[in-house]
């Protein structure tokens, strides 16, 4: 780490909140979970903890919300709430969906060709 | 993934992130561990209402009341939540004060660890690697990349965040100020000075 990289990272000062919706929504869907009782907030301090702390984290942070997300699904699987291959497949579903939805509609998930109930 | 449709034809893509953060949200939605309207409100919250004004306001009515000064010092996480920021994962607040002896300098070494309540959410800086490292092994000269010099003799005490204990920064108040009102003086309390990485504005650069 150069000291240049810190003063770079202290010329950005008065970034948006959120760069993305996506990010947002990742932050949000973590607050929600550990207010409902999920998971503590020490779980998830571990949890994010151990990815951020990766040797390959970006070093301006710039990847900081795909390891928070790294961080929930890890979290969420090892406590036996969601399986990586529901999430695998799910993802799937939602590109399919998005590439079978006209252009200026809302993306639905049921616009997947393969979701069950867009064959009905 | 087939990529049978026409190339030409410009359908919807989604971002590789967004579709797994749909996918998750999806699958914990069928759960029924989270609905969409508390997602939404959770955004909404911290993308507009929660920010820097708590913690100025915070810092402001410690330099304008003893009492609540003192009451800051002993019980951080009562006096802040008498002004109505409470934080929401039931961590507890310290404040910690500059004094002319010693400057406070705010991190989190494991990941970033952050007062929400008071502060909103951290800047990129704060959650990347380079700030996080050598906040502890080069505080002042991390402070000086940010435009800080601090006097000879005043000594730097930094403070490691974790998940159960978060820390507010109380800035000196500038020289000049007495009898301001509190509106004005919290124009001179930035975001950086209730981290550490900044002081209070002087008066005239307000």
């Amino acid at each position: 780490m150069s000291p240049s990289e810190t003063a770079a990272l202290a010329g950005t000062r008065d970034e948006a909140v959120f760069s993305e919706p996506w990010q947002a929504e990742a932050f949000a869907l973590v607050v929600a979970l550990n207010e409902r009782g999920v998971f503590s907030w020490t779980e998830w301090a571990d949890a994010l903890s151990a990815q951020v702390r990766q040797t390959n984290a970006a070093a301006d942070g710039s990847d900081y919300y795909e390891r928070w997300l790294a961080a929930l699904e890890a979290l969420l699987v090892r406590k036996g709430f969601i399986e990586q291959a529901d999430v695998e497949a799910l993802t799937a579903a939602w590109h399919r969906a998005a590439h079978a939805t006209p252009h200026g509609q809302p993306i639905l998930l049921e616009n997947d060709p393969m979701h069950p109930e867009s064959t009905v | 993934m087939t990529h049978d449709h026409d190339h030409d034809h410009h359908d919807n893509d989604l971002d590789p992130m967004a579709a797994r953060v749909r996918a998750l949200e999806t699958i914990l939605t069928r759960k029924g561990l989270v609905d969409a309207a508390a997602i939404d409100a959770i955004v909404e919250t911290y993308e507009t209402k929660v920010g820097p004004r708590n913690g100025a306001h915070v810092v402001v009515k410690a330099w304008s009341d003893p009492a609540f000064a003192d009451w800051l010092r002993r019980d951080a996480t009562a006096a802040i939540a008498s002004l109505g920021y409470a934080g929401r994962q039931g961590e507890h607040m310290q404040a910690v004060f500059n004094t002319a002896e010693t400057h406070n300098l705010v991190v989190c070494t494991l990941c970033s660890c952050y007062p929400w309540s008071v502060l909103g959410l951290p800047p990129v800086w704060y959650k990347a690697p380079p700030y996080r490292s050598r906040a502890v092994l080069d505080p002042r000269g991390v402070l000086a990349e940010f435009g800080l010099v601090l006097p000879e003799g005043q000594k730097v005490r930094v403070w490691d965040s974790t998940a159960e204990l978060r820390y507010l920064v109380i800035p000196m108040q500038p020289e000049g100020t007495e009898g301001w009102s509190e509106d004005r003086l919290a124009k001179l309390v930035s975001r950086d000075s209730m981290i550490g990485t900044a002081v209070a504005l002087a008066p005239e650069a307000a």
